[in-house]
């Protein structure tokens, strides 16, 4: 299956119905259609910390929220994670294009690259590495694992999956 | 006016609004003032409790009042640019404006310098309000508005001797999810 494809039949297995973004290039084509899906709300932020705020008051208001972001929104969020996520044991799926992985051309992507699961297991963020091939299933779990324990549950997409 | 007054002022002319309200001070003199199933009182994360609002305002109908302060909101200015664009009709923000940071010693902020009411406008909020430190808030006059709307409240800095809130963060969230019906 398309890798794209994959993710998005991951989505809307689990029932994912409000979406918040920051764009990376590898997300381009999920970000198209999720733009076409009416069963879905996309908001588009100015900041990944700020998209959990929004995807947090949603959950609140009854919503499946997911983020999709580039890793290095990761690093902006740190504190939201902890002292919002964290603190009240709110779910999320976060699907993350994780730059700085191997076959990353630019060399800029790679600090954050390698810092971002040494954050997600300081956050003590469950995360998950998934192929084309699996990652529908895997995402389905994810939302499973993040609705029935109250957590952020995180998806890191290399370069080599898509 | 300090902050306390400017709370109770708004809240003796609530009904039933969904309250997200900002951490440290602003919490704690809400939860003096009054205490209700309708409120969320957000214990970390600064600069979150407008982007909380936009998203919980449009998942459900009900009226979303959001308590941010002037440290928070220039925190996270990028919030007030997503919520015009989102447009969300029950979304009241109300900025209770004391110029500095309140609850950290009242260092000060720069909205002494910028004008956060105008920030609203150049961003494009057509229903906005400001009050002063000696002006009367009508806020059922506010509550009538089709929002997003942005309430503009300049208070004195200070603080009110109040307590710590004694509610557990999965107390809070639980109550409140049980009132809007989502758990």
């Amino acid at each position: 299956m398309e890798s794209t494809q994959s993710v998005y039949n991951g989505l809307k297995d689990a029932g994912i119905n409000f979406i918040v973004s920051i764009p990376c290039v590898n997300l381009g084509k999920l970000l198209e259609i999720i733009d076409l899906d009416n069963e879905i709300i996309h908001v588009p932020v100015t900041r990944e910390e700020e998209g959990f705020g929004i995807a947090a008051g949603a959950y609140m208001g009854g919503m499946k929220p997911a983020i999709l972001m580039q890793n290095s929104g990761l690093g902006n969020s740190v504190n939201v994670l902890a002292s919002l996520y964290n603190l009240y044991k709110i779910p999320i799926l976060m699907i993350m294009s994780h730059r700085g992985t191997k076959g990353e051309f630019m060399d800029a992507q790679v600090p954050m690259g390698n810092a971002t699961p040494l954050i997600l297991d300081a956050l003590n963020i469950t995360y998950f590495n998934p192929s084309k091939e699996d990652a529908q299933y895997i995402i389905k779990k994810s939302w499973d694992i993040a609705k029935s324990k109250g957590v952020p549950v995180g998806i890191l997409l290399e370069i080599t999956f898509w | 006016m300090e902050r306390i007054e400017a709370i109770k002022t708004i809240v003796d002319q609530l009904n039933d609004e969904l309250i997200i309200c900002n951490i440290g001070f602003p919490s704690r003199e809400l939860y003096s003032v009054k205490d209700s199933p309708n409120y969320f009182y957000m214990l970390g994360s600064m600069g979150m409790a407008s982007s909380i609002g936009l998203g919980l305002a449009m998942a459900q109908k009900r009226k979303v009042v959001v308590f941010d302060g002037d440290g928070s909101v220039l925190m996270n200015l990028g919030g007030l640019v997503t919520a015009y664009n989102l447009a969300p009709q029950n979304l009241v923000l109300v900025v209770i404006d004391n110029e500095c940071y309140g609850s950290t010693g009242s260092q000060c902020t720069y909205t002494r310098t910028v004008d956060l009411k105008k920030v609203a406008n150049a961003i494009g909020f057509k229903n906005s309000f400001k009050f002063s430190i000696n002006d009367i808030i009508e806020f059922e006059k506010i509550l009538k508005t089709t929002g997003p709307v942005f309430v503009h409240i300049k208070v004195k800095p200070g603080n009110a001797n109040v307590p710590i809130i004694d509610m557990a963060p999965e107390e809070i969230i639980n109550r409140f999810m049980k009132e809007i019906k989502t758990i």
